[in-house]
């Protein structure tokens, strides 16, 4: 006696029902009605599935579709990720499923707005700044009855780090709105500038809340400044929380305007105390204050705003005359932002120190060369030496040994020159260039030197580079695109 | 970093006012009072000004504004005549009109507000140049009381000097430190505030004899002013900040392991193999001027 299997049945009900003989028949591979089990399930017979959500929820795994035969001939699960439903293709290796498409939020009409000015040094979103506008993200989601929207205002040229929405990767981190200075004014020291500006936007979009961060890279002194402007134009609620960390009460509160509501935590100036006091308008925020905004994007619109005179009719009674030259090695390790470092693959020392200094390069070195008697001891970058803070590490001839690695954790972007394609210094860096160091290093010198002496000939004809403080557009701050 | 020493101004006629804001400062294991750290650097730059000008070309004096008088011999004499140990013959204490008023509001500990004083007598003085350190190292320490003084006064504020390299009477050009070690030069126009931080070189030790000998003279000027927002701070010893655990956010038990074991990792670094020398080396100067390493 055969029960007629009538393939929509399990579709007709709402309910997710088992049908333990359609199961059954779908598993016996020997029995006659097999395929149409199979099919009534949803399983083509064509393509077996490799795995599926199990009734309970488990995901279950046919061992008889992703498997691969071993060395020893013996039929063995893949367990690298390489083959199944994620990867499409089955011959290629699965390394392409990288870019991630992260939700986007927008906020349309925001009850108020949460003011952050992130340093944006060398043009990028620095950890630090990531963490305040995840603290200015807490504040303005305190209340999704009330939702508030965060405003990143940044000055100077930037980096194109994101993708093309998301020029600079101001959404990503949080931002709904987005207020940029272009002017290469602000890419020198323009303090006073973008006081007004900052003044401005506090007048005419009045943000609840100023969030800094508490840097010595332009936050803290911007803030203070804010704060010592408005405290002298009478708003007493201006006084600048320095040092703080954390925020106490219901932030909710904070979008309602009752600041009072919530207390600010911060150290003293010689960090020995903590300060609780009510939340005031300015904050200027250490590190790790809050955790950084993941996993969604915010739209980052672009804001319109005419004011882009404003910092031309300061006066100029703070002028930037430009950097100037450091020696490199008198620079601490620790604190350099570009190292060239010397290991074991050197052979001509006196070509690494020209390289060093035509490039005004802090040195390093490896243990090896240190060890050696090449380096000095201070010199010497990983684990039992110095924890390098740089943006660009030049690892020369260095075979990239784990105690030297952890020494560069840190550092942006590495570069490797070495012979040997496979050690792990070229997997770690960002460019590569496997040949030998020697010969690299001295046409990189000689480039360096044709270069320059091609400038000074043409400087020395007379016409000398314009600075490039004078030359701006005035308009440029004026973006285009309008936010909601 | 070299200081032009012939170009500081040598004007006989009127010598640069320059006045260097010294506070209280607290030793940060003993907790004792001493001699601010960066407030002794500023007035080691303002004594380096000094030397490397004509002689009477800068007329230099050090002020300290507190809300009550100072004893002889208190802990908080002991610790401002540690500037006097620098090398000054004396130090100016700029008090409230009635310094022993009873506080507005009975409070543990009473603030007193002491830049509106400082504002009152830098009016009345008209220094052309005022150095001060970047931040307090008692009380709420805030580093607000230069931008507040600038604020007020209208002057420019710069942060961060570590060198004055001249100083005619209309301009002063300066060294500013920036992190990293870097150094970016300043004109400013006078009258002008410029505040010191650590960056600065570190300052001479303080001679014990110069300290004894040294003169504290009180100088009234102004209103007492309390800071009634300081005074309802809630103060507690710092807390230690716990550390950000590293957060691993992988939905497999292979993606796990592997974070929990990872080294080195091929990431999606350029990789130039089988290139001629010139060709990896103008890569890489690409890659450091794109940077902005390489100046
Ligand atoms: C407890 C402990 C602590 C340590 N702490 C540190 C530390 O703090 N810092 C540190 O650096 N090391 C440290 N080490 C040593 C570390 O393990 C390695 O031995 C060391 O880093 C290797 O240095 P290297 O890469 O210069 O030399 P090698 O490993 O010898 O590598 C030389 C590299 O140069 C390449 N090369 C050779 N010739 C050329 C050429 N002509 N052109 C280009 N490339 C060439 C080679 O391919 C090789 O990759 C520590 C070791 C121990 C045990």
């Amino acid at each position: 006696m055969t029960i007629p299997v009538d393939p929509q049945a399990t579709e007709r009900e709402s309910l997710p029902r088992r049908d333990p003989r359609l199961e059954q028949q779908a598993r016996n591979r020997l029995h006659p009605q097999h395929l149409i089990a199979l099919q009534a399930l949803g399983r083509g017979a064509a393509a077996p599935q490799e795995r599926w959500m199990g009734p309970k929820g488990v995901t279950r795994r046919d061992p008889h579709v992703g498997h691969f035969i071993a060395a020893n001939g013996r039929k063995r699960i893949d367990r690298s990720g390489r083959s199944g439903p994620a990867a499409a293709g089955a011959g290629q290796p699965a390394v392409v499923a990288k870019a991630r498409v992260l939700p986007l939020v927008e906020i349309a009409s925001p009850a108020f707005l949460i003011a952050v000015v992130p340093d944006m040094t060398g043009g990028r979103l620095s950890s630090h700044d990531r963490d305040v506008l995840g603290l200015a993200r807490q504040i303005a989601d305190a209340d999704p009855a009330h939702q508030g929207a965060v405003l990143a205002i940044t000055f100077g040229t930037l980096r194109e780090d994101g993708d093309a929405a998301d020029s600079v990767g101001l959404g990503a981190a949080g931002a709904d709105r987005w207020l940029h200075f272009a002017d290469t004014l602000h890419d020198g020291y323009a303090p006073l500038a973008q006081l007004a500006e900052l003044e401005a936007i506090d007048g005419k979009l009045a943000p609840r809340l100023w969030l800094l961060p508490e840097s010595r890279t332009g936050g803290g002194e911007r803030g203070r400044r804010l704060g010592a402007r408005l405290l002298c134009r009478g708003d007493a609620l201006a006084r600048p929380s320095g040092n703080a960390y954390q925020l106490d009460g219901e932030l909710a509160a904070i979008g309602r305007g009752e600041l009072v509501e919530v207390s600010v935590t911060g150290r003293s100036g010689n960090g020995q105390q903590d300060l609780t006091r009510p939340l005031t308008r300015i904050v200027l925020c250490e590190a790790e204050c809050a955790e950084p905004v993941e996993d969604v994007r915010h739209a980052a619109l672009p804001l319109e705003w005419e004011a882009a005179s404003t910092a031309r009719a300061v006066p100029d009674v703070i002028e930037d005359l430009g950097p100037v030259a450091v020696d490199p090695s008198a620079i601490a390790l620790g604190e350099a932002e570009f190292i060239l470092s010397a290991g074991n693959g050197i052979r001509d020392w006196d070509g690494f120190h020209r390289a060093a200094s035509l490039l005004g390069a802090t040195e390093g070195a490896s243990r090896v060369a240190v060890d050696d008697g090449f380096m000095p001891r201070a010199r010497q970058v990983g684990a039992t030496g110095t924890w390098v803070t740089a943006r660009v590490y030049v690892a020369v001839g260095i075979s990239g040994a784990i105690q030297h690695l952890q020494g560069i954790q840190r550092c942006d972007k590495v570069v490797a020159i070495n012979t040997d394609g496979g050690c792990d210094m070229v997997k770690r860096a960002d460019l590569s260039v496997i040949g030998d160091a020697g010969a690299i290093l001295a046409s990189l010198c000689q480039q360096l030197e044709a270069e320059r002496s091609a400038v000074s000939d043409a400087s020395a004809a007379g016409q000398a580079p314009a600075a490039p403080s004078t030359s701006s557009s005035a308009s440029s701050a004026t973006l285009a695109a309008d936010a909601a | 970093m070299k200081a032009d020493r012939s170009s500081v101004a040598q004007q006989a006629s009127a010598p640069l006012e320059v006045v260097s804001l010294v506070s209280l400062g607290q030793h940060p294991v003993s907790g004792r009072l001493r001699r601010a750290e960066q407030d002794a650097r500023a007035l080691e730059l303002c004594l380096a000004l000094e030397r490397q000008s004509a002689p009477g070309a800068v007329s230099l004096s050090a002020w300290h504004a507190s809300g009550s008088e100072i004893a002889l011999g208190s802990e908080q004499d002991q610790a401002l005549r540690g500037y006097l140990g620098m090398g000054l013959e004396s130090l100016t204490l700029v008090t409230p009109n009635a310094p022993g008023a009873a506080p507005l509001k009975a409070v543990d500990q009473p603030v007193v507000d002491v830049w509106p004083l400082l504002v009152t007598r830098l009016k009345q003085a008209a220094p052309q140049l005022v150095v001060c350190g970047g931040q307090g190292e008692t009380g709420e320490g805030s580093g607000l009381l230069p931008h507040l003084l600038a604020e007020s006064l209208g002057w420019p504020l710069v942060e961060g000097i570590v060198a004055i390299e001249s100083c005619d009477g209309a301009h002063l050009t300066a060294l500013q430190a920036l992190p990293r070690g870097q150094r970016r030069r300043l004109r400013v126009k006078l009258p002008a505030l410029v505040s010191v931080d650590s960056a600065a070189p570190a300052a001479r030790q303080s001679a014990f004899a110069q300290a004894r000998r040294g003169e504290l003279s009180t100088l009234a000027s102004g209103e007492l002013v309390h800071d009634a927002q300081a005074e309802t701070f809630g103060v507690a010893p710092a807390r230690k900040r716990p550390k950000r655990l590293k957060r691993i956010k992988a939905t497999s038990a292979r993606d796990r392991f592997k974070a929990a074991a990872a080294k080195a990792e091929g990431g999606g670094g350029k990789r130039l193999e089988g290139v001629s020398a010139e060709e990896g080396a103008a890569e890489i100067l690409k890659l450091l001027r794109e940077e902005g390493v390489l100046r």
